[in-house]
């Protein structure tokens, strides 16, 4: 087996704020409609109950986000997707559902330090003064969708794999020392 | 710039966010109909100045469709509704009604629908 090789292999960069690519982390994108099989298979799945509406429920390294009424995202280390994928087709035999493993489809940053939240406020047509914790906001950075939320002292953004580039450029210029907000 | 609130993440979505999916409640007329109907069903569109209910999809956040009542002169957003309704729901037409009182409803390029 060959070795997970994240987008930007580990890239970093420090201004005013620091970027890291983080990855290869473990991802899958799971559409149900919501109800008892789900609440188990996602408790079985990453431990963590469903999130409420715009909301993503973190525990250690596994999380759990909602993305829209009907799909949600979860999250955990890189090696335990395939059996997770094994586990939530038996959980859901039966109910209507999709599972995906988007592990390699995306690409994800983490932007720490004080003023992380100006480095995102350039790019994205988000209020972070009202972004609440624990809340999983989609958007987009300039051009492209993605996602992004407060954890541990920071923030952490999803993009799609194939724009990785453009978007730790984005957060590189958006980082540029003497340029913070007021 | 606009901003709407969808009606599936309760987030009010800059319009950047969002793609526009023009004119809600159209009424399809298939290969039955007359070339006539489906000639308006096809190409005639409302161009009002004023109110207008139009489609829009959340397109950098949830990804789904919902329609939304505004007025085209001054931009105010009177609501947004999912998409799963024939037509706009009682309290967005009484909100409209509150605020135009000269405005008759009517949302099918027919008109027929007036109420």
């Amino acid at each position: 087996m060959s070795d997970p090789v994240s987008a930007l292999n580990g890239a970093s960069f420090t201004g005013f704020a620091t970027i890291r690519e983080i990855g290869p982390l473990g991802m899958i994108s799971l559409r149900h409609k919501g109800g008892a099989a789900l609440t188990k298979a996602i408790k079985a799945a990453v431990g963590t109950k469903v999130p409420a509406q715009r909301r993503i429920e973190i525990k250690g390294e596994m999380a759990c986000g909602w993305m829209s009424p009907d799909e949600y995202l979860l999250i955990l280390p890189y090696a335990k997707v395939g059996a997770t994928m094994a586990a939530l087709a038996k959980a859901l035999a039966g109910e209507h559902h999709l599972a995906a493993d988007v592990s390699d489809a995306r690409a994800v940053f983490r932007v720490e330090g004080a003023k992380a939240a100006e480095v995102l406020a350039k790019l994205s047509p988000v209020d972070f003064a009202k972004l609440e914790r624990g809340e999983l906001r989609r958007s987009r950075a300039a051009q492209v969708a993605a996602a992004m939320w407060a954890q541990d002292g920071g923030f952490t953004v999803v993009c799609f794999r194939s724009v990785a580039g453009y978007v730790m450029g984005l957060l590189i210029h958006s980082a540029q020392p003497g340029s913070e907000l007021a | 710039m606009l901003t709407l609130e969808c009606p599936y993440c309760g987030l009010m979505a800059d319009e950047t966010e969002l793609s526009p999916g023009y004119e809600a409640h159209l009424k399809r007329f298939g290969p039955a109909s007359s070339p006539e109907e489906f000639e308006a069903y096809m190409f005639a569109r409302k161009n009002p100045k004023g109110v207008h209910f139009e489609r829009w999809r959340h397109s950098y956040g949830c990804g789904k469709w919902f329609l939304a009542a505004r007025c085209t002169a001054t931009l105010e957003v009177f609501g947004t509704y999912p998409a799963q309704v024939g037509e706009p729901p009682a309290d967005i037409i009484a909100k409209i009604q509150a605020r135009r009182p000269e405005w008759k409803a009517g949302w099918q390029p027919d008109g027929k629908d007036t109420k």
